[in-house]
């Protein structure tokens, strides 16, 4: 068999890795045999042997256990034992059985599966039979050479050695790993490309390289062949475990890591373990019941104490028994015994069982929004995903989102939108991506039963481009020249720089990626298997029919350039390949390269070829052209941009293709321009166009390009080889060496790609922020663009106002905090004045009046850098005021790390529970600090969900996640915990009151068996099924009305006085289910237990239909369960008491239940007790529920009305709702739009800073401060217009007039129509008004009407709707007028104190949003 | 692409969800989505009622109760109040008690104090008559004290017979000889004998008072049995035991009837059921109906002879002799009825409450919440 060896150096961190088929050598176990991982999967975690042990040591890690253990085991002392010791060990191995049972089945299918996987197979060479043979992957060994064929999974991380493919190259899927589905390009080891045929027995080389770690991105070493020649090794030559082979026939490698040791495995953490808000706040209350638990006892050591002293020494009473050896105690000591006896008898208490249940309780809720058909997106096939089984009910008390943006809030799909080729701008008018009629369409597939395959749908907006005509023409005009001047050998300078520029951006846009082609004759396919339990795989598309008649089109249409085309450099073109060949499909590691490279194509402008050191590009008239690719200069996130060198075949100069951001890039051009005049004004025209792309919410990028002479380029090698050989430090390398070759530019042009905002976003924006969420955007991309899409999502509103903090230094920062913080607490205070008012117009949540510490209509924007200002401990609180006061914050341009640092201060500044949402790896940081982390399962990879708590297809399932579920959730489990509690201390109790009765000896009446099972079995299945499945308000009602998941923000359900409260009720319900059997059967014949019998089954029944009062919902399951309990009890009772008349002893129950049950006494008593007990809770609750009805009662009530009246009513609540996005609407997708805010640029542009201008009315409130560049100083920042909406009344533009005349009947329209029929719909209101103004009065209180209760307040005095609606409008406008005039004077001191730097800043290019 | 279309040639291959987006990539007919079943269960939509608590759906729950509960009060306080009850404390903790000679005597002593009471019976027991003795401040629930026997030596097992459970203690053995019966419950049982005479123009008849026929039935057929062996003789079989320390006779010794003699006598089984309150009777003897044509006990004088044993004092207890008629509900017990009829008033004016907040303001619930 073949021997892998292997030697550890010591010092050094590598691993040596040799071919495991050279002869063993002398030294085979000389060689430390440490432990090196094999191929065999080992996830779990005990083997039969160390089970028990194994996993007792875990349960004892939960201090409940060991304190029941304790318990457990007193009762094995004589002297204090209340139980018969074992009995009284029965519920701890219950539950500890329990427990191991589940840890047995969860380590059962992880064998399963394990094995599942080590048993899958793989070809191995074998060094006796000469060939590669079948082994299983558990035998897989380091060193060992693997050969794999197309589609088979990778079983270990495998160095590449050789592959089918001509260029040494080879196509990996990831999607197992990451969740990417993009194709990968692997490289053979350098050296092993020009072997003809790889024999793995001729392989004699040593191969140094990392320990195993995690980085899947990163691996070093290098091979040391026999010669001495070393060989680097790069993340490229790896074949990561998990993956699938693509695209590539065979492959062979060398095993490098096994096992446990790949890079898959060590990414593996498996599920986190959260603390939730409610069992934090449970545990507390553990503590409590503790501490009742040591009063109770040291009372009852007290009174014992003091009932046995009272019999003094010498008349000891006969009933006294003394101890055995015949000596009676002393007080102090029975006292001292008692304790540690009533401890074991009042320590059901402490709730045994609730850490148990409650896991059951949480798995079955995972469960149930497993099931969600709601949640399940149907486009890819993916559901919610929990990973963390223990935080669900902290989904309901949610109070901040902090979410990513692009691919979160919107598809991460891009769609090229617009270009601008050397300062002109190529509109694309015809891509608008029009929603409604796309959606018609799918709904006209859905109809016909065409199988519509979804993603095929998706990438139909990705490819589909419609060129823009003129562009089209000059690229064919372009391409005709170019023709022409090949076939006359004219030099390519005489083109116009014009078409020149035209012609290198589209070779820019199809070349400077790293867009891998594959031909749908190399289908791309899922593994069958489900590689990696917590795995996603993301289905991807396969179609290609849709497409191919619109191919035979095109391929007509190239077979017809090509019979004019002459002399290309035919590598391959599409003419040779019939039909059946299909089109190509480009795989791209982000969505942007693939939307520029399909741009490309619409052009004409095909790439149709990539090899590594390869292009092909398929050009309309001149056929297909190579590239050499001489380097590819990768994206980084610091660079912002990446480049390819090439040379070009057309001119044979060596050419360098940058794309990047255009912050950067604009940067890096030319700093003197040969062309003079015209270059700038192309520069700055492009400029326009690209903050006009960022306006539109495009994301934009810059295409440049530097032709570099053959020094130029040989000096830049030179060093750059250098860079990429160094093992040490090459990332630096190759990042000093990619800014040397990035420079001098000559810019070509910038595109535009819309990233489209996601289904049903402003819908669950709105509605997360009805529900009382705080919605913190934090995104990476630029503002423009960041607040755009804020715009589009409803995050930001047209009325609202913006603060906008852009800060270069952390003084500007301080002082504009300061002002900001002003600014708004002035607001707040006169905001106070006209309240009522305000209410009226601005508050439309009919359910809770706005709160008056929140603006609801303020919002802050602030950049990366001011942010990490506003991060920095003196300032955090300030900058924590500010945005607490706002209704929405958008963070642009920050790092991953600086998200994660706001979650962090939000969460422990605040106290907040704090939810983050995100796709991608950069926001796996913010996801892994925050309360809840929800991981978007997306294009991005799978990084953030791995991180994640829950995964969600869509950002739209947070609203039914948090609203339905979550709500749920936290309601159930803070409903079951309270009972827990209270069913605990009303049992406990009744056994205190006895102690009264029984000179506090600790005796029970209540038999044994009754006490130690009664938590367990008897009553403990209806609380588990009302704590799956009770549902306090209808799903409907909770998605219709997202105000009611405030209660779970606000602790209703669960708050502290609610403990004292329910201990208070367990008193009195104990108080009595003692005492009426107490007196029934005072002075009787009756025995303690023919006594204590009828309390039990008087505290069940209690107990069960004190859950019936709280169960909100009753399905079959929740009466079969009640019912069931109840006739278990009976049924154990009889069996029990029947059983044996001389076992149980003391309490000996023979024929207990039996007589009972012949008893109508018993029947009495059991009748009216829990009537008495539970009649306070149930008045108390009907009078509640009646005079001042929480917002779920009355959501419940909402629920009982017939759906007719309940829409009519729903769409009374939110009529005002709808008229803002119908307002919204018209002003973000109006076509005057762009004009207008273009319009808007150019006047601040011209430096025209008035504070009222006109065109910057889209907010309220704008507050721009730009600190100064040059010099650093304090009072550098400035404002620049405080501007009121609805003060434009001296519009300047006929758009802006109309808009805001729109804006303004919309307005009108929205109050009549919410105050119209709100009269209307109380038709008693006219008459009550006058005549009972208490009523009226008591109305208003109760939060539903409290709205409705203003209106009628204020409607007696304002005659008539218009008056009324206008003078609120005035009422407002005089609010802002305060304000805009202090904010006015600031800017007047400010422009006194730095008229000069004002100056400055006026010139400074970005000045507005 | 065989695979990719083979998914595209069949239509069908994803037809097994209904409008649902049949997702590609999955090949073949086999198409599994991970579509989670729209099941009533699963999607939490089971028919359901849900109440609503408010005073309007309340309302009937109330005046139900009410209705209900004040018959039974009435019925349960007639019961209770036709129940005859007459009770005599024969402590003797007051000087004029001719027990209060006896008010402290031991266990042991001999001759028995005795004393004689004459009471009067104002009204006539009609039907059977149970007399009682009552105990107060007698804690037969200690929790020590529960413990302190040997059930299965009561259950007649020879070996236990000779060789007590070690609950017993310190009542199991007796000078290295086993106790039988063994424990403080058996040790303390009760030993004070009533014997009731009416008093008919000074001449004492003696009223036939019934000792067997107190005690459960299953305690006394099953729990409880002598021990086995060769014959009946009980002294036989008890051999090797002793006495409880306070008897002043061994157990085979308690009746002179064999078949209510040694553990199943039925004063000891009614003593070994220990009471749940430290207030508690217990059944002494019954006295039959002799006919139709006569009352239990007429009304008149009747005297109590006690042999006064039992001593209390020294604890506080107090040592009461009951006689009390019984009926279908058991003895005399005004509590229960007036707690029906007292919970039923109070929940029928809760309902006439809810009933006016309803009327007031209930109609917010169902015309407000729906304005039109």
């Amino acid at each position: 068999p073949p021997r892998r060896r292997r030697r550890k150096k010591k010092e050094s961190k590598t691993r040596l890795v040799r071919s495991s088929l050279l002869l063993p050598e002398a030294e085979p176990e000389k060689s430390k045999r440490t432990v090196l991982a094999c191929n065999r999967l080992k996830t779990t975690k005990y083997t039969a042997l160390s089970f028990l042990p194994k996993n007792l040591f875990e349960q004892f890690h939960r201090l409940a256990n060991v304190y029941f253990v304790f318990i457990a085991l007193l009762n094995f002392v004589p002297a204090v034992n209340a139980f018969q010791p074992e009995l009284a060990l029965a519920p701890v191995l219950f539950i500890l059985a329990v427990t191991a049972i589940k840890d047995l089945w969860e380590d059962y299918s992880r064998y399963l599966s394990d094995k599942e996987i080590n048993h899958m197979e793989c070809l191995v060479y074998s060094r006796n039979e000469k060939k590669y043979i079948s082994r299983y992957w558990k035998e897989v060994k380091v060193g060992d050479f693997v050969q794999l064929r197309c589609n088979e999974i990778i079983p270990a991380d495998i160095l590449l050695l050789s592959s089918s493919d001509p260029d040494g190259l080879c196509h990996i899927e990831t999607a197992n790993l990451d969740g990417e589905t993009n194709l990968k390009q692997r490289q053979v080891v350098r050296k092993f490309l020009e072997l003809v045929k790889f024999d793995p027995l001729k392989f004699t080389s040593v191969i140094e390289c990392e320990k195993p770690n995690n980085d899947l991105s990163r691996f070093r070493g290098y091979i040391i062949h026999k010669s001495g020649k070393k060989d680097g090794l790069f993340k490229e030559n790896l074949l990561l475990r998990g993956c699938t082979i693509r695209n590539t026939e065979e492959v062979a490698g060398i095993v490098i890591y096994a096992g446990h040791e790949t890079k898959a495995l060590l990414n593996n953490n498996g599920p986190r373990y959260k603390r939730s808000k409610l069992e934090r706040q449970m545990n507390a209350d553990v503590l409590w019941c503790v501490l009742i638990l040591l009063i109770m006892c040291l009372f009852s050591a007290i009174g014992h104490g003091l009932w046995v002293w009272q019999y003094g020494e010498k008349k000891k009473p006969i009933f006294d028994v003394p101890g055995p050896d015949g000596k009676y105690l002393s007080p102090v000591l029975a006292s001292v015994y008692l304790f540690l006896t009533v401890i074991i008898v009042f320590q059901v208490l402490i709730p045994i069982s609730l850490y148990v249940s409650i896991e059951i309780v949480k798995i079955c809720q995972v469960y149930f929004i497993h099931q969600d058909k709601d949640l399940y997106d149907e486009e890819t096939d993916s559901q919610l995903q929990c990973r963390a089984l223990n935080i669900t009910e902290d989904l309901g008390q949610v109070q901040f989102i902090f979410s990513d943006k692009t691919g979160t809030l919107t598809e991460n799909k891009m769609v090229f939108r617009r270009c601008t080729v050397s300062g002109t701008e190529y509109s694309h008018d015809d891509n608008v991506w029009d929603g409604i009629s796309w959606r018609y369409y799918r709904v006209l597939l859905m109809g016909t039963g065409m199988q519509k395959l979804s993603t095929e749908e998706e990438s139909r907006n990705e490819k589909d481009i419609t060129p823009d005509p003129r562009l089209l023409e000059k690229v064919n005009e372009c391409a005709k020249h170019l023709e022409v001047m090949r076939s006359h050998d004219q030099p390519l300078s005489h083109l116009s720089p014009e078409l020149c520029d035209v012609f290198d951006f589209f070779i820019a846009l199809t070349i400077c990626n790293t867009v891998v082609v594959t031909a749908p004759n190399q289908p791309r396919q899922k593994a069958e298997k489900i590689f990696f339990k917590f795995g996603l795989s993301v289905l991807s598309s396969t179609s290609t029919d849709s497409t191919l008649l619109k191919l035979e089109e095109k391929l007509a249409y190239s077979a017809q350039m090509n019979n004019n085309g002459y002399g290309s450099q035919q590598g391959r073109t599409a003419v040779g390949s019939a039909p059946g060949e299909g089109e190509l499909r480009y795989e791209a590691e982000s969505p942007d390269e693939a939307a520029l490279v399909y741009a490309a194509r619409a052009y004409n402008c095909s790439l149709v070829g990539r090899l590594s050191d390869q292009v092909s590009v398929e050009l309309p008239h001149l056929g297909t052209l190579s590239f050499e690719v001489l380097h590819t200069l990768g994206f980084d996130s610091i660079r912002k941009r990446m480049s390819v060198v090439v040379r070009h075949p057309l001119t044979d100069e060596i050419n360098v293709y940058t794309k990047g951001a255009d912050s950067v890039v604009m940067d890096l051009l030319l700093p003197y321009d040969p062309r003079g005049k015209h270059q700038k004004k192309i520069r700055s025209k492009t400029q326009n166009y690209l903050n006009l792309y960022a306006v539109d919410g495009l994301r934009t990028l810059c295409i440049a390009k530097r032709v570099l002479s053959k020094e130029e380029y040989g000096c830049w090698l030179k060093t750059h080889l250098e860079a990429e050989s160094s093992i040490e430090n090459r990332e630096e390398l190759l990042f000093q060496s990619a800014l040397r070759i990035e420079k001098n530019l000559h810019l070509l042009g910038a595109t535009g790609i819309e990233d489209r905002l996601q289904d049903g976003v402003p819908e669950t924006i709105a509605s997360l922020r009805k529900a009382g969420l705080q919605i913190w955007v934090l995104t990476g991309d630029k503002q423009e663009t960041a607040v755009n899409i804020a715009y589009a999502c409803k995050l930001l509103d047209h009325d609202e106002e913006i603060i906008t903090l852009n800060a270069e230094s952390p003084e500007t920062c301080a002082v504009l905090l300061e002002q900001c913080l002003q600014c708004v607490e002035s607001k707040f205070s006169s905001n106070t004045i006209d309240e009522a008012t305000g209410n009226m117009t601005i508050g439309f949540t009919p359910f809770y009046p706005p709160p008056s510490s929140v603006l609801s209509s303020l919002g802050l924007v602030i950049d990366g850098r001011t942010l990490a200002y506003a991060l920095e401990p003196t300032l955090e609180d300030k900058f924590l005021a500010l945005a607490k006061r706002c209704r929405s914050v958008l963070c642009c341009r920050s790092t991953p790390l600086q998200k994660s640092m706001v979650v962090k201060l939000v969460r422990d500044k605040l106290k907040a529970m704090t939810l983050a949402i995100g796709d991608g790896a950069n926001d796996v940081s913010m996801i892994q600090v925050a309360d809840v982390g929800v991981g978007i399962s997306g294009q991005e990879g799978m990084q953030a969900v791995m991180a994640s708590d829950f995964a969600i297809p869509r950002f739209r399932h947070l609203e039914k996640l948090l609203l339905v579920h979550g709500h749920w959730c936290y309601s159930r489990l803070a409903n079951m915990v309270l009972y827990f509690f209270y069913k605990n201390a009303m049992f406990v109790a009744l056994l205190f009151w006895y102690q009264f009765y029984c000179g506090f000896s600790g005796s029970s009446m209540i038999d044994q068996w009754y006490l130690i099972f009664f938590n367990l079995f008897f009553s403990s299945l209806p609380q588990l099924i009302t704590g799956v499945l009770d549902k306090d308000v209808p799903a409907e009602v909770l998605i219709a009305v997202p105000q009611l998941y405030k209660s779970g923000q606000n602790m209703e359900e669960y708050q502290p006085h609610m403990f004292w409260m329910n201990m208070i009720d367990a008193m009195y319900q104990s108080l009595v289910c003692f005492f009426i059997p107490y007196f029934t059967y005072y002075d009787s014949e009756v025995d303690i237990f023919s006594w204590g019998t009828p309390i039990t089954t008087i505290a069940l029944f209690t107990i069960i239909l004190h859950l019936a009062i709280e169960t909100k919902t009753w399905t079959f399951l929740h009466w079969s369960s009640c019912i069931f309990s109840i006739v278990l009890f009976f049924f154990v009772a009889l069996v029990y008491n029947a059983s044996c008349p001389v076992c149980h002893p003391p309490s000996n129950p023979y024929w207990t239940m039996e007589r009972l049950m012949g008893d109508p006494m018993f029947y009495f008593t059991c009748i009216i007790s829990p009537v008495v007990a539970l009649l306070p809770r149930y008045c108390i609750l009907t009078l509640q529920g009646t005079l001042f009805p929480t917002q779920l009662q009355l959501g419940r009530q909402l629920s009982k009305l017939s759906p007719e009246t309940r829409t009519q009513l729903l769409t009374k609540l939110n009529v005002k709702d709808t008229a803002c996005q119908t307002r919204l609407f018209t002003d973000s997708f109006s076509p005057s739009l762009g004009s207008n805010a273009s319009d808007g640029y150019k006047a601040n542009n011209q430096s025209t800073p008035l504070p009222a201008s006109p065109q910057t009315g889209e907010s309220l409130f704008r507050e721009h401060t730009k600190a100064e560049h040059k010099t650093d100083q304090t009072a550098a920042a400035s404002h620049q217009g405080a501007v009121l909406h609805e003060e434009n009344k001296l519009p300047t533009s006929a758009s802006s007039l109309e808009r805001s005349v729109g804006f303004h009947e919309v307005r009108c329209g929205t109050s009549e129509v919410e105050s119209l029929p709100l009269g209307a719909a109380f038709p008693w209101s006219s008459a009550v008004e006058q005549a009972d103004f208490s009523l009226l009065k008591w109305i208003t209180s109760t939060p539903l009407f409290s709205h409705v209760g203003t209106v009628l307040q204020v409607s007696p005095s304002s005659l008539q709707n218009e008056t009324q609606d206008s003078m609120c409008v005035l009422g407002s406008s005089l609010d802002f007028k305060g304000l805009k005039e202090q904010s006015s004077n600031n800017l007047e001191e400010k422009m006194k104190g730095t008229p000069t730097d004002h100056c400055k800043n006026d010139n400074s290019e970005t000045t507005f949003l | 692409g065989k695979k990719n279309y083979k998914a595209d040639g069949h239509p069908s291959g994803g037809v097994g969800v209904p409008g649902g987006g049949a997702v590609g990539g999955g090949g073949g007919g086999a198409v599994k989505t991970r579509k989670p079943d729209n099941t009533a269960f699963k999607q939490q939509r089971l028919p359901a009622w849900q109440p609503i608590l408010t005073a309007g759906t309340v309302l009937p729950a109330f005046f139900i109760i009410g209705l209900i509960f004040i018959p039974i009060g009435i019925g349960i306080f007639v019961t209770s109040n036709n129940i005859r009850e007459y009770e005599i404390d024969y402590t003797g903790t007051e000087p004029s008690s001719p027990c209060n000679k006896c008010l402290n005597v031991s266990w042991d002593s001999t001759p028995p104090c005795t004393c004689t009471i004459n009471f009067t019976l104002e009204h006539s027991f009609e039907s059977n008559v149970f007399m009682y003795y009552g105990l107060s401040n007698f804690y037969q629930n200690h929790r020590r004290y529960v413990k302190s026997r040997d059930d299965s030596q009561l259950n007649g097992d020879n070996s236990s017979l000779l060789n007590p459970s070690k609950e017993c203690e310190p009542y199991r053995t007796n000078e290295d000889k086993p106790i039988a019966p063994c424990g403080a419950i058996a040790n303390s049982m009760f030993n004070d004998t009533l014997e009731l005479y009416r008093i008919d123009n000074d001449t004492r008849t003696p009223i036939t008072l019934i000792k067997k026929g107190i005690a459960w039935w299953t305690d006394k057929n099953v729990k409880f049995r002598n021990p086995t062996g060769d014959g009946n003789n009980l002294t036989a079989l008890f051999q090797g035991t002793t006495k409880p320390v306070n008897w002043p006779k061994p157990v085979y010794m308690l009746d002179s009837e064999p078949d209510n003699n040694g553990f199943i006598n039925e004063d000891f089984i009614v003593w070994m059921r220990t009471a749940a309150l430290p207030t508690f009777r217990k059944l002494y003897r019954l006295i039959e109906r002799k006919n139709n044509l006569q009352p239990t006990l007429q009304a008149g004088k009747y005297s109590l002879d006690i042999a006064y044993n039992y001593p209390v004092h020294s604890f506080d207890g107090r040592k009461r002799m009951i006689l009390s008629t019984i009926s279908w509900m058991g003895g005399k017990n005004p509590f229960l009825g007036i707690a029906y009829i007292t919970v039923g008033s109070i929940c029928f004016f809760l309902g006439v409450v809810l009933l006016i907040i309803h009327h007031k303001y209930g109609n917010r619930n169902t015309s407000a919440d729906i304005p039109n």
